[in-house]
């Protein structure tokens, strides 16, 4: 019941920005078919007078008082930053492939 | 590449473009809430604060980090659903807007998708109708939904500051996480030759629903307010834009243009793109739906990213945060605490103060509703405190490219100066043109009013005898005039309270003066 085209792998790993050359493309397809092929499975089950779950918990409105509480000072918060400039997580020029 | 805020693309005569063409619209706002904390952390929200000093492993995206909804924010989205006249969900969750840019470092946003806060509201904004009066053009409301704000880059090296051709990017996360809320708007149309005037009416409307909830500063020049605008052309059909056969016509191809940070840019940029798109599709091109740039100083837009398409995005409900669910009772007690609507409020003070539609215009143009109001509550007459406000210290923000509340707020001018001033005329310590002096003062720095008129010596002469004496001083060195208002000719005494005026230095009571010469004379 697949409908994954290689086009389809081709363009999800684009958006997850992996490169995949021909080959892996190729087996990609046919490994991403399997996984939704079980998946899909969850369509079989009968769900007549079942409500829709939003999410699995059985909590709602977990929330906190608007309150402040200390953060990382600036030093910590870029200590995993491969390159820093002026305070600042330096990072590569964005949007060269648009 | 490199972007250049100079387009070439042809624009055809705005006239015409409307003569031919029927614009739609769609407006995104994004509003920050005034919360002190974030969305989901604790992290503190304060504008201007050293780069990366309010973050944490939350807001950073370190992994481990588990975000908790800011009760405040959503209360504050509620009651900005309620206030747009929506639906409240009785249930929503968030979803995560999965994507690749480095202003948000969890390489995905929290949103909500298919499930936000509320929905399907409207809010009315008022246009001028062209004779003077306004009239009202209802805005549909497609959502209002929780977010988060993401963080600013300052794109160094290429041509400009701008995305494309920049080196590299620093990135500052303090923003990152601050809770925005989103107030998209269904499809505006029927707006014909007006929809860039009703573009800006529906963001100046927004702003002071905004501010008068109070949930956000709204400062569209420090980006806590920002309106992204859609626009589309449809040709033209039917006898008007409001034509049955028009609103059937299919929409076009849209494009949206980002980094309108003004009022008057929302107006600028709605009239270019129309004007753009119209010069494309008359010249048998098609719209390419794509983002485009605001240019503030050149007042054009340029080809951004292409938009993507909304799966590419890979929205999925988050995990990490548990649904929101209002109950009906708490969402009729925030109904409880909403404001009088900004336009109703409008109208009431303009029949309190006696204000004519031009004179309240003129008002709320230079946005000195607030100053106003306070001013009349300490004491001063509504006309009074107008003519002030109005005044120099309007004509000083304009200067200054300032708004009137931001400019009186830096100088620490406050209604109660105006009241002040205002309270020196009515005791007849001051004239009016005294006044304007001490205001002048205060505006510069020197004091408060009453300091103000004390140390430049400004009082109108009281002391009778000192009146007396220049009275009879002006009469014996005018013996033809004097002879005159004998006679019977009243008004010449005119020509003699300008010489009582001139000896006593401007700070004589004028009409004193004149009872006093008619008195001696008649």
């Amino acid at each position: 019941m697949s409908s994954l085209t290689r086009d389809d792998v081709a363009h999800l790993a684009m958006l997850a920005r992996i490169d995949l050359d021909d080959a892996e493309l190729d087996r990609m397809v046919g490994e991403l078919d399997v996984i939704l092929g079980a998946v899909a499975k969850v369509q079989q089950a009968p769900i007549d007078g079942v409500a829709p779950m939003s999410h699995p918990l059985p909590l709602t409105n977990v929330t906190r008082p608007d309150v402040l509480r200390a953060g990382l000072t600036p030093a910590e918060a870029l200590s995993g930053a491969p390159e820093v400039h002026e305070q600042r997580f330096s990072v590569p020029r964005i949007l060269t492939e648009d | 590449m490199t972007t250049t805020s100079t387009s070439t693309d042809e624009v055809m005569d705005y006239d015409e473009a409307i003569a031919r063409f029927d614009p739609v619209m769609g407006l995104e706002v994004h509003v920050e809430l005034n919360t002190a904390t974030k969305m989901f952390c604790g992290c503190a929200t304060a504008f201007g604060a050293p780069p990366n000093s309010q973050v944490c492993p939350v807001c950073l995206g370190l992994p481990g980090a588990l975000p908790v909804v800011n009760a405040t924010a959503v209360e504050s989205a509620i009651r900005i659903g309620l206030a747009l006249h929506c639906e409240i969900a009785p249930w929503c969750r968030f979803a995560r807007k999965n994507y690749f840019y480095p202003d948000m470092p969890k390489n995905f946003q929290t949103s909500q998708y298919d499930e936000p806060i509320s929905f399907d509201g409207w809010l009315d904004v008022e246009v001028e109708d062209g004779a003077g009066g306004t009239e009202i053009f209802r805005v549909e409301i497609e959502r209002a939904h929780m977010e988060e704000d993401t963080g600013k880059s300052l794109h160094i090296g290429g041509a400009t500051g701008r995305i494309q051709g920049a080196d590299y990017s620093l990135v500052d996360y303090n923003r990152a996480g601050i809770p925005l809320i989103e107030i998209v708007t269904k499809p505006i149309a029927g707006a014909g030759e007006r929809a860039p005037e009703v573009a800006r009416a529906y963001v100046s409307a927004l702003r002071d629903l905004m501010r008068a909830l109070d949930v956000s500063d709204v400062k569209m020049e420090q980006g806590s307010m920002r309106c992204d605008a859609n626009v589309s052309l449809r040709v033209r059909a039917g006898d008007g834009p409001t034509s049955a056969a028009q609103l059937d016509v299919p929409l076009g191809t849209r494009t949206e243009t980002k980094n309108v940070n003004s009022l008057r840019s929302v107006e600028r940029a709605v009239r270019y793109e129309i004007a753009r798109h119209a010069a494309v599709l008359a010249g048998g091109g098609s719209i390419l739906q794509e983002t485009r740039h605001w240019h503030e100083d050149t007042g054009v837009t340029t080809s951004g990213r292409e938009k993507s398409d909304a799966e590419d995005y890979r929205y999925f409900p988050e995990p990490d945060l548990v649904p929101v669910a209002p109950s009906r009772e708490r969402v009729e007690a925030l109904r409880q605490t909403l404001p009088e609507p900004p336009a109703e409020r409008r109208r009431r003070l303009q029949t309190d103060w006696g204000y004519s539609d031009l004179e309240m215009r003129d008002v709320v143009n230079a946005g000195a509703l607030e100053l106003i109001e306070q001013t009349v509550a300490l004491g001063a007459s509504a006309q009074a405190a107008r003519k002030w406000w109005l005044g120099e210290p309007s004509r000083r923000a304009n200067g200054a490219a300032q708004d009137l509340v931001a400019y009186a707020a830096q100088l620490g001018f406050a209604p109660a100066d105006v009241a002040a001033l205002e309270g020196m005329v009515v005791a007849g310590r001051l004239n009016d043109s005294m006044a304007r002096q001490v205001l002048d003062g205060v505006l510069d720095g020197e004091g408060h009013p009453v300091q103000v008129a004390d140390a430049r010596g400004l009082e109108l002469v009281q002391d009778d005898a000192a009146l007396e004496a220049a009275v009879e001083q002006v009469i014996a060195a005018n013996p033809d005039v004097a002879d005159k208002i004998r006679g019977g000719k009243a008004q010449a005494a005119g020509a003699l309270i300008g010489q009582v005026m001139k000896a006593t230095k401007g700070q004589a009571d004028a009409g004193k003066a004149r009872e006093l010469i008619l008195a001696k004379l008649q």
